[in-house]
């Protein structure tokens, strides 16, 4: 290439980028009609008068944001949110290393193990929570004649709803996270293990100085993927409890969809929402990564 | 991501390293650590299998929660293809959205991986960050404005409309993903063909998509299943009950007159939904994990 001389380069170069935008054209396409146009609408949304039917009525800036923070619902669905993130991502890791850990070597007994272990993953979450629900009811379960005996219900008080719905997710993503940290497990080269082995470490000493220090990128990967998975929730509940009993489930996300298209029907302030949820969502993913990173240095 | 190799599931799913010296604990150590060992992993595997195999069987055994109480058979399924539209109708319109969505994304990402991973032009960097940013703005936020725009372009309530979106979050993934697949071949191949008369086009059409092909089924896969499972696209931009996905058909089905749910429909509808899931699993295991592996930031 060095010995081409700048001429013919150029004309190379420029052949080059017209080929590369044709190819990538497609790409810019969706990228700007399907992501950043609607990024751009919903922050013009979030600071207009826009009704469900009737459309745009206008600027109306800032009421929208101002009725969003105002809502009814608007702290207690941040406050479950954080909750259900916080329980879940907690049980997910620590399932997910857990089971990591007793299927790694490869037997056939754990080979099954680890299939029986990711099947649910392959369910859609709608899927996953259709069939939980069946599973809850205290008509069509397989617990419904023990409900009805000893009176008591999944989803019919918040605490219930709450674990009821945790354990859903917990089924259907622990395979998931058993499989990132497998993978986290065998970039940990043998010979570290070799030399621990030798100075005489017992298997949690090694669990506990090895494994888990150098188990950091996959922690840090899977937190982000499990917060920001579990601040976005809204399948789950939307089947399972539609944000019930008594407002105790409502997510964020499920707020935005109620305001937008349920009772409320007002786009504007569902936009509001949305914005309040995206810079939450890019200040904690940046957070996150910084911690990390600060970690990693030391 | 990193620069390091993506393992494939060979390595992930079968020659996991035997970490631990099995051989070295006496007959009676391996007892006391292997019983509990046993109990816990044939627990856990119940757990986990549990809720597919009690759906499946009680999917054709008699009918909760209906005046109609038949015994074993096909009753609940007769009921779900009996629903409103019909399921053939939903059926019909999850495999379209599915397999258009699939095929878009595998045309976009195919082109834009070329793109990315061979020809440098400008703006290059700034539109694979753009298409990566698509991860940090979550669902939601992008389907109420989205739902305002296909209502302007008269995409309103329309099937394709739901394709072109889930094409659209798919992309970080499926470029990624193409991307290191092109990235993986060794340019000599390609500019071969082109020393002997190919067009760009000709290189890629002949001699690179051949040998990216194992990318483009896991792209497929993974576009397929985010489409056939997605759930809150059709809620939010198909109004028309012809025109609902079978996720979304299923979940009315408990949205019932009168307050009667009809479980064995719904627990019907879960097997229908979840098998052609299973069975891809099953079958593209290895690429399923490959896929996980290497897009593992998607989520």
């Amino acid at each position: 290439m060095s010995t081409l001389t700048p001429p013919r380069r150029s004309k190379r170069a420029r052949r080059d980028a017209l080929q590369g935008w044709l190819y990538a054209s497609p790409t810019a396409i969706f990228v700007g009609f399907v992501f950043l146009l609607p990024l751009l609408l919903v922050l013009q949304m979030s600071a207009s008068d826009w009704p469900l039917l009737a459309g745009n009525r206008g600027w109306n800036f800032p009421d929208n944001y101002v009725d969003a923070t105002q809502h009814r619902l608007f702290w207690d669905s941040i406050w479950f949110t954080l909750k259900y993130t916080v329980v879940t991502t907690i049980l997910l890791i620590g399932l997910g290393l857990g089971l990591a850990l007793l299927v790694q070597e490869s037997t056939r007994w754990k080979s099954f193990l680890r299939t029986a272990f990711l099947v649910p993953s392959a369910l859609g979450l709608a899927s996953a929570s259709l069939l939980f629900y069946v599973l809850y009811s205290p008509y069509a379960g397989p617990f419904a004649d023990l409900m009805q005996a000893w009176g008591f219900t999944f989803l019919g008080t918040p605490e219930g709803a709450l674990w009821s719905t945790v354990f859903l997710i917990v089924w259907r993503y622990a395979g998931f996270y058993m499989l990132l940290m497998l993978v986290g497990l065998q970039s940990i080269p043998d010979e570290v293990y070799e030399a621990a082995r030798i100075d005489g470490a017992s298997t949690w000493q090694t669990f506990r100085t090895i494994t888990v220090p150098l188990l950091r990128p996959t922690f840090a990967l899977t937190i982000v993927l499990c917060v920001t998975g579990s601040l976005l929730a809204f399948e789950q509940f939307y089947i399972l409890t539609k944000g019930g009993p008594d407002n105790s489930t409502m997510t964020i996300v499920q707020l935005i969809y109620n305001v937008a298209f349920q009772g409320q029907n007002d786009l504007g302030i569902a936009a509001a929402l949305s914005v309040i949820v995206l810079l939450a969502l890019v200040v904690i993913n940046v957070f996150q990564l910084r911690a990390f990173r600060r970690t990693d240095e030391n | 991501m990193t620069a390091q190799t993506v393992p494939t599931a060979t390595d992930v799913l079968r020659v996991a390293e035997p970490r631990r010296r099995a051989g070295r604990r006496s007959p009676a150590a391996r007892i006391v650590f292997g019983v509990p060992y046993w109990v816990l992993t044939t627990a856990l595997a119940i757990i986990f299998l549990y809720p597919l195999i009690w759906t499946a069987v009680s999917s054709v055994g008699p009918r909760p929660g209906t005046s109609q109480v038949d015994g074993w058979g096909f009753g609940n399924y007769v009921a779900l293809a009996n629903y409103q539209a019909g399921i053939w109708v939903y059926l019909g319109n999850s495999a379209f959205v599915a397999l258009l969505t699939v095929l878009l994304t595998l045309v976009v990402s195919t082109f834009g991986g070329y793109a990315f991973a061979r020809f440098s032009f400008p703006g290059k960097n700034l539109l694979f960050l753009t298409v990566l940013a698509i991860l940090m703005v979550p669902y939601a936020t992008l389907l109420i404005p989205l739902y305002v725009i296909l209502n302007m372009v008269g995409l309103s309530n329309s099937l394709v409309g739901v394709a072109i979106v889930l094409t659209m979050f798919q992309l970080p993934f499926s470029m990624f993903m193409m991307r290191i697949s092109f990235e993986s071949i060794p340019r000599e191949l390609d500019e071969a063909a082109m020393v002997d008369g190919a067009t760009t086009f000709g290189a890629l059409r002949r001699v690179l998509i051949p040998a990216v092909k194992p990318g483009l089924i896991t792209v497929g896969m993974f576009a397929f299943l985010a489409a056939w499972n997605d759930f809150m696209a059709p809620l939010i931009l198909i109004t028309d009950t012809n025109r609902m996905t079978l996720p979304l058909a299923v979940a009315n089905l408990r949205v019932q007159v009168q307050g009667v749910i009809d479980y064995g429909a719904t627990e019907a509808g879960v097997v229908v939904l979840a098998l052609p899931c299973i069975l891809l699993f099953l079958i593209l295991q290895r690429h399923y994990v490959r896929g996980f592996m290497s897009g593992a930031f998607k989520g």
